[in-house]
């Protein structure tokens, strides 16, 4: 049974003058344990869209969203909060990182509404990701690559078993980029975790075995 | 990583507007447990003021007025009445103690009451304690001697040996100095009431004195009455204010000190109204403060989310960051409230000689903290919902 299972799932969104455009139209997807798959997608493809319906941030309009086993689709919003904190890691474009919090507040964050707050393995991470020194930075402190290396091992912190990184290299260098990319696939592959990861930059794409194509898999995006 | 770090990190990254706030809820719990405490301890401690007598005689005129005069030494004496009259009032069998006082001069501004050495011997200020000496000794019947309570001889600079002149009337007038030279022969110890104030001389000497009416030598300002048993004050009671027309007994002293309670009333209804008011005020600069700031709060509060906060969680924490301003607005409260009820106190006791203790135990100083917060907390809702209610997707980041 795969980790993520994914059925006729749709998603619309009204417009200002008062259309229905939909967002996300796919019929079938699937990851499994410890898998992980690319998607390509160019912008307005939905692939943010698609990783907040995996992510239970949005509610699909129809179709089925399975994580670890439970259809998440259906849960009331107080438990997908929980599913989402406890099974998924979220690694955004912009890094989202909170700035009146440390390097280490912030990785503790992505514990405090999941599994539980744990000091030793949030500095773990930490170190492992490169930043045993910054701690206590504020990400203000740090590099574009490092605030982005905060924001998997937050990712991480509440031992996940699926991340979605939505264009974690977007906002990186290209030696950044590279490095980062390899960082999160190593990170996620060290602490059993399967990732989900979307991208339009090639580059980024060349470097996974699966790639899937988000204009394929999509029908919305491939109208 | 708790609730409290979280909601104590957004007091310190908006530690500007939470400083503003939070004095605006100082100085409104400040005002209101400073209105409130003053009022009732003013209420409690003026009726529970009497120098150590239950009533007072004098001229025919309101009982406030010659309680006021006679008691507290404020106020134009409402007139004399003859020698005769404590007399007869001192015969009176249900009459433990009669002291006679005359007033008319001051010195500097603080009165000069002429009386008998019985004040000095048998009169109680406070329960069970009678006038004590810091220096020297009480005057002599008949000579220019004087002896200062603990209030004037400190503002006035006088100490046992110094010799001054009195002014005639109750206001200082420099012109109107009396040739009359008074040594001063004891300092009396803090009664901590209104007889601190005062420069006490033998009723002669104030009788007497050069430039006064001839009739004054046989006159005297009021009678100042210890009674036998209740009873007493009530037969006292019918037989100069109901009986007769030409004297007044004020008895009890409370109840006529309770009917100047009763004229302000509406003085102490509007202060406990503009500190309602400024409390009001200062809750909705809470609301304010924070609902503005939660625009700027969008995308962090749909970061927690997507990290796994429930919007409950957040509200929750939006209505605690409200208490907690409120909270520390109303400890520093405290200082505000010191502050106004030292100055006031300070005021009273220049004054009028009464004594206020900021400090004493009143339930104003529980239940206006407890209520500012809890105010403060319900000014959180407000922008609490509109926490509950952003929109996780549309904040964290744009669509693609």
């Amino acid at each position: 049974m795969p980790l993520l299972e994914i059925t006729d799932l749709r998603k619309s969104f009204i417009t200002p003058d008062g259309a229905t455009h939909t967002v996300v139209d796919v019929p079938t997807f699937a990851l499994g344990e410890h898998e992980q798959i690319a998607l390509s997608g160019e912008s307005g493809s939905g692939k943010t869209t698609f990783l907040h319906l995996i992510a239970g941030i949005l509610r699909p309009d129809a179709g089925r969203v399975t994580l670890a086993g439970r259809e998440m689709s259906a849960l009331p919003e107080s438990e997908r909060d929980r599913l989402r904190a406890t099974h998924i890691g979220y690694i955004f474009q912009t890094f989202n990182l909170l700035q009146g919090y440390t390097c280490l507040e912030n990785v503790l964050l992505g514990m405090k509404f999941g599994r539980g707050v744990d000091h030793a393995f949030a500095i773990s991470l930490l170190k492992r990701v490169g930043l045993a020194d910054k701690l206590n930075h504020s990400p203000r402190q740090l590099s574009t690559g490092q605030q982005q290396r905060v924001a998997v091992a937050r990712a991480l912190a509440n031992r996940p078993q699926l991340v979605l990184a939505d264009e974690p290299t977007g906002n990186l260098d290209h030696a950044n980029a590279r490095e980062s990319l390899a960082l999160i696939r190593e990170t996620c592959r060290e602490n059993s975790a399967a990732l989900l990861l979307v991208s339009h930059d090639r580059e980024v794409l060349a470097q996974f075995e699966q790639v899937r194509d988000l204009k394929q898999l999509n029908r919305a995006a491939a109208q | 990583m708790t609730l409290a770090r979280i909601v104590a990190k957004s007091l310190r990254q908006h530690a500007f507007s939470t400083v503003v706030t939070a004095a605006s809820i100082a100085l409104a719990t400040g005002l209101l447990m400073a209105v409130w405490a003053v009022k009732t301890q003013a209420n409690q401690t003026f009726t529970g003021v009497s120098g150590g007598f239950d009533a007072v005689l004098g001229a025919r005129s309101a009982k406030l007025q010659l309680v006021l005069n006679a008691i507290f030494h404020l106020e134009e004496s409402p007139g004399n009445l003859a020698w005769r009259d404590f007399e007869e009032i001192q015969r009176n069998p249900s009459v433990a103690l009669a002291l006679p006082i005359a007033v008319g001069d001051n010195y500097h501004g603080y009165r000069l009451i002429g009386t008998t050495t019985n004040l000095f011997t048998e009169v109680e200020p406070q329960p069970k304690r009678k006038f004590a000496f810091t220096s020297g000794r009480a005057f002599n019947a008949g000579y220019a001697e004087a002896v200062l309570g603990s209030f004037a001889a400190q503002r006035l600079g006088l100490k046992v040996g110094d010799k001054f002149h009195p002014y005639h009337g109750l206001l200082f007038d420099e012109k109107q100095q009396h040739a009359e030279t008074y040594v001063v022969t004891g300092i009396l110890a803090p009664s901590n009431t209104p007889a601190d104030r005062v420069i006490w001389i033998p009723l002669e000497g104030l009788q007497n004195m050069k430039g006064h009416a001839a009739q004054t030598a046989s006159e005297i300002s009021a009678v100042l009455v210890k009674l036998r048993s209740p009873m007493a004050g009530k037969q006292l009671d019918t037989l100069y204010n109901k009986q007769g027309n030409r004297l007044t007994f004020a008895w009890p002293i409370a109840q006529a000190i309770a009917q100047l309670f009763d004229k302000i009333a509406w003085f102490d209804r509007v202060l406990a109204l503009v500190a309602w008011l400024v409390a009001l005020v200062a809750s909705a600069s809470i609301l304010a403060s924070l609902y503005n700031s939660m625009n700027e709060r969008r995308r962090e509060i749909a970061i927690l989310r997507a990290l796994g906060a429930h919007r409950s969680t957040l509200f929750g924490a939006v209505v605690l960051e409200s208490a907690a301003i409120a909270s520390l607005g109303a400890i520093a409260g405290f200082l505000v409230y010191g502050a106004i009820a030292t100055g006031a106190a300070a005021i009273i006791r220049a004054q009028v000689g009464v004594v206020l203790d900021p400090w004493a135990w009143n339930p104003v100083l529980v239940w206006a903290p407890v209520g500012i917060i809890a105010s403060g907390a319900a000014a959180g809702i407000v922008p609490a919902l509109k926490a509950y209610r952003t929109d996780v997707a549309e904040n964290l980041v744009p669509h693609s």
